[in-house]
């Protein structure tokens, strides 16, 4: 076969698609269980910051192995990997009398669902013609809420398997913790629907690159790289961009935006909600009983969970890959991946609050995390689609 | 009787929890903030730094025996450390000190006196019950050995972290 064939081949529409899905999909993973791997350091100093410690700050490159005088630090950089390998060699210990299949089954429930929900994430606009995102699916909303709560299945099991009482109890709670999540969190994004006219959430970043951000109350209507050359066009665009609708819209929009955070950080187990883990009460919770590998997988589906969710937020209310005046991929890959770059830094920024909030609150008690949930924010997430259509209905009118 | 505890009057911006959460995440990126640039960090980088010139003068330490400024062991091995020690760390074996050694009147010394510092839980008994004052708890804290037999401190080392304590006991001196 000569390669003019090969070529022809491998640009069938098809094998075309196929074959650049996969490779979207190998790339993306590694990058995000990569990320994973950065997240927790990021964990760790971050806490030591706010804590005034210094955090790790040893482990880098081990020169006195290889015959060095000393080691390199590196910042404690190589916590990184020595992290992950410690794990990697620990003994996988499973307790006398846990429920082997499901004992074994819950850490891979936990991991798998944070992971298919980055398949319909737009991580980036296009790259030489390839759109960046694995599934352009028109349920990608409904896909994530699906598949994220697929994820209190393995907790749960993870506290029964174990057969012993603190995983047991932090199996329940993370059921009923839940149900009064699942519900607000569902509710909050029903306004942005509205306002879209989309599930599809690649639809719903175009919404924003032409509208603005929806957690923005303002936008300059169609603000381009040339504009900044004519400033009568800059000046036009920036009093277009005023709107009556937008101002109050921006309302519902804010309420939904603080709802979905908050309920993200209940989805994924984060302090002020990590009941289910409560190390200080339940002993570590769901994953008590867990060493070596099992144990890094609960670890890892957690914070792969934080990316997933962050990306969540990032794509659908904080305007996706876009910024303000850079142009999408179809203008050259530099920008494909200036693209990229800008919905990695904003997926940070947002790991980086979860990280900054996990270390400033307490958690909450768990009839205040109910009391919370049902009365708090499902009553405001059902208000808040109603002004939402209120709004619609007044300006359309 | 029962006592009333008085619940106090929430505000609405107390009870929304909102502005506490505000407050606090200011005080933790002030904290964050000033970590960046290596500043107010309370920690101590352990092996590197110590705190040892600031352990308090009645620090509990390793135990070790210690000699008289005339250079004589002050330990007579009685053995009450031996019989005191609650994990029982302390082996001493005896001796007669013989006819012609400069402090013959003393009577006894150790031969071998062996505390196993795996054992030890620096009660300091051991330096209470010592009618002699001849063994003391000094400051040293980190004792480490790569087996067990390495942790067993013999008379030798136990003499060479107690060294000379003056004064104190004049019981054997010829002189009296």
């Amino acid at each position: 076969m000569d390669t003019a064939l090969i070529l022809h081949f491998l640009t069938l529409p098809l094998v075309f698609l196929i074959w650049t899905t996969f490779l979207k999909t190998f790339i993306l993973l590694n990058v995000v269980l990569g990320v994973v791997s950065v997240t927790v350091f990021a964990e760790r100093k971050v806490s030591a910051f706010i804590q005034d410690r210094t955090g790790p700050n040893r482990v880098g490159i081990p020169m006195t192995l290889i015959g060095g005088k000393k080691d390199i630090p590196l910042w404690g950089l190589g916590q990184m990997i020595a992290d992950p390998v410690k794990l990697l060699t620990k003994e996988n210990f499973v307790p006398a009398g846990v429920n082997k299949f499901f004992f074994w089954l819950a850490p891979k429930l936990v991991l798998l669902p944070p992971l298919l929900v980055l398949a319909v994430l737009p991580f980036g606009s296009s790259l030489f013609g390839v759109e960046m995102t694995i599934a352009n699916v028109n349920v990608g909303v409904l896909f994530i809420f699906a598949v994220t709560s697929l994820s209190v299945y393995g907790i749960t099991i993870a506290g029964w398997a174990s057969n012993s009482k603190f995983p047991f109890i932090g199996g329940i709670r993370s059921s009923s913790q839940m149900i009064s999540y699942e519900l607000s969190l569902g509710l909050s994004i029903i306004p942005i629907f509205m306002v879209c006219g989309t599930l599809n959430i690649n639809e719903i970043v175009d919404w924003q690159i032409k509208n603005g951000w929806l957690v923005a109350p303002y936008w300059p209507h169609g603000f381009s790289l040339d504009q900044l050359l004519h400033p009568k066009d800059l000046l036009h665009s920036l009093v277009a961009g005023f709107s009556g609708e937008r101002v109050l819209l921006w309302i519902p929009m804010m309420v939904s935006f603080v709802i979905f955070l908050v309920s993200i950080f209940a989805e994924t187990n984060r302090l002020p909600f990590d009941l289910p883990e409560a190390e200080q009460e339940l002993v570590g919770g769901y994953h008590t009983e867990y060493s070596s590998m099992n144990f890094a997988s609960f670890f890892l589906g957690e914070y792969a969970a934080m990316f997933a969710g962050s990306g969540a937020i990032v794509s659908i209310f904080l305007g996706g890959w876009s910024l303000p005046i850079i142009p999408d991929g179809s203008h050259g890959w530099v920008w494909g991946l200036v693209n990229i770059g800008t919905w990695f830094a904003k997926v940070s920024v947002i790991l980086l609050f979860m990280i900054w909030i996990r270390w400033t609150l307490p958690r909450f008690r768990y009839d205040q995390l109910m009391k919370l949930g049902w009365l708090g924010f499902f009553p405001i997430a059902l208000f808040n689609i109603f002004l939402t259509a209120i709004i619609l209905a007044v300006v359309h009118h | 009787m029962a006592i009333v505890v008085n619940r106090p009057k929430l505000t609405f911006a107390e009870k929304c929890y909102l502005p506490s959460i505000f407050a606090g995440l200011a005080i933790t990126w002030k904290h964050l903030k000033r970590a960046l640039f290596n500043k107010g960090i309370v920690t101590m980088q352990y092996p590197e730094e110590k705190w040892d010139a600031n352990l308090p003068e009645w620090y509990r330490g390793a135990p070790t025996l210690v000699v008289d400024e005339n250079g004589r062991e002050k330990c007579v091995s009685c053995q009450l450390c031996e019989f005191i020690c609650p994990p029982r760390a302390i082996t001493i074996k005896p001796m007669e000190i013989p006819e012609n050694d400069k402090w013959r009147k003393v009577e006894k010394r150790p031969e071998e006196f062996d505390i196993d510092m795996a054992r030890c839980i620096y009660c300091g008994l051991c330096e209470e019950v010592c009618p002699e004052e001849a063994i003391f708890l000094r400051k040293d804290y980190s004792i480490t050995g790569l087996n067990r037999a390495e942790m067993v401190h013999d008379k030798k080392t136990l003499y060479k972290l107690g060294g000379v304590m003056k004064g104190l006991t004049f019981k054997w001196n010829e002189l009296k």
